[in-house]
């Protein structure tokens, strides 16, 4: 097959596919190209696509490429499609966080952290496909322990879960013993 | 009390002690106490003059501090047994405000990066896939009753009469039935019954399917009219199929 052929049907199976795709799934599609190729291909369309005047970019997100607008346009592209707002709330937010970064993690574990109860939202969460549970603890009542999903990645344009960035340290306090990450309630709140 | 109402809404009693925090211009480290409890009780008053509702751990944060505050009055380690010599009473809750900070900056963090459809957009997809695959037709309800009823004639008929508390839980069958699909990808409806041995294990297995079916977790085909019907894992079977079995815990546990 010859090269421009490979490259035009790579950019005709991203522009149809669903969500992004793996280097591996182009090889399977593509039969005999070698895998190295259509990395070096899907590269040169990336940086075809970020070139001025283009407004559709090929991100690598959640552990494969996918042709995404330019941040550029979105104004644009969000009054074309009718504006839904889509906003995501503080609570929202730094729930997610905190299941990012301490995966997986139980509900009690969560609120522990927030200080707050949040049932609601893990609810909206988990039908929003953004968490999912992934296990449950073996501790008394045996609860739930929640993880990202590949929407989670998809969302905030992350190619994996290592690309989020490192968590600030907590430093210059002296600390009390903490067993494994896992924060003990506060005991006078308990009394 | 300042005249100049803020109406923020605080995500919790750690929020409104960061803001305070951070509006006094005092290090999370050395708190001053005295000043950061009696700002707080204030602000619980305004919210509560606003008749906002005021949550109960935002009542539970005003005790430890008042607790924290009475501790700090006292002579360092004089009463106190050894453990706690030394020990700052503020330690614990510094310990919470910096965790909590954290995970606030984080979350701003995350909500500063290109996110989907606020940003970046993708081409709206549509639902292709959910036309079944390979030629399969979907099975009717009632022949998914005829299978379930040649399943229960299968039966061993001559067993005795059998008085035991199996508790087999439609739940169970759910997640074994998602077990199967992840490792195999699809089961003859035939072989779901496989191993079953009783009437009500029949009629629980069968129920968890109808479940999974319910939840779009796994869909059911069947190649031609009377064929054998497949189960099969559906696109979003792993999503679908968690939140499913955490519903029914929930019922469970509300006991429904």
């Amino acid at each position: 097959m010859e090269r421009d052929e490979v490259k035009s049907i790579l950019e005709s199976l991203l522009f149809v596919a669903d969500g992004p795709q793996s280097v591996q799934r182009f090889g399977e599609a593509l039969e005999s190209v070698e895998l190295d190729l259509i990395q070096e291909i899907l590269n040169e369309l990336q940086s075809e696509l970020a070139g001025p005047g283009r407004g559709v970019r090929l991100v690598e997100v959640a552990g494969g490429y996918q042709l995404r607008t330019a941040k550029a346009n979105a104004d644009w592209v969000k009054k074309f499609l009718g504006g839904r707002p889509a906003r995501m709330g503080r609570a929202t937010l730094e729930t997610l966080a905190i299941i990012a970064y301490r995966q997986p993690i139980t509900k009690a574990e969560i609120e522990a952290i927030r200080g707050v109860d949040v049932d609601g939202v893990i609810t909206t969460l988990l039908e929003r496909n953004l968490i999912r549970a992934v296990a449950r603890k073996d501790v008394p009542g045996r609860p739930f322990l929640y993880g990202t999903t590949v929407e989670f990645l998809q969302l905030f344009n992350l190619k994996d879960l290592s690309q989020l960035p490192t968590l600030k340290e907590m430093e210059d306090i002296t600390l009390p013993k903490i067993a494994g990450d896992v924060i003990a309630l506060d005991q006078g709140e308990e009394s | 009390m300042s005249t100049h109402v803020q109406l923020e809404i605080f995500e919790g009693p750690l929020d409104l002690l960061l803001h305070l925090i951070k509006k006094n211009e005092v290090s999370i480290t050395d708190i001053p106490i005295a000043t950061i409890t009696e700002q707080y009780l204030a602000t619980l008053e305004l919210m509560e003059t606003l008749s906002l509702d005021v949550a109960g751990e935002f009542l539970v944060m005003a005790a430890t501090l008042i607790h924290i505050k009475s501790r700090m009055l006292l002579p360092a380690g004089s009463d106190e047994p050894d453990e706690d010599e030394g020990t700052d009473p503020r330690d614990e809750l510094v310990r919470r405000l910096l965790e909590y900070q954290r995970f606030k900056e984080a979350a701003e963090q995350l909500e500063r990066r290109e996110m989907l459809t606020r940003d970046v957009f993708v081409r709206s997809v549509t639902p292709a896939e959910e036309a079944g695959p390979r030629g399969f037709r979907e099975v009717s309800v009632f022949e998914l009753l005829g299978a379930l009823k040649r399943v229960i004639d299968r039966l061993p008929k001559d067993s005795v009469h059998e008085v035991t508390l199996d508790k087999i839980t439609v739940r169970e069958k759910m997640t074994l039935l998602l077990d199967r699909l992840r490792s195999l990808g699809n089961i003859l409806f035939d072989a779901l019954f496989n191993d079953v041995r009783s009437r009500m294990e029949v009629v629980v297995t069968f129920l968890a399917m109808l479940e999974l079916v319910k939840v779009r977790a796994i869909r059911i085909y069947q190649e031609e009219m009377a064929g054998p019907i497949m189960i099969e894992a559906a696109a979003g079977m792993e999503e679908a199929a968690e939140n499913a079995v955490i519903d029914e815990t929930e019922e469970e546990q509300h006991g429904t």
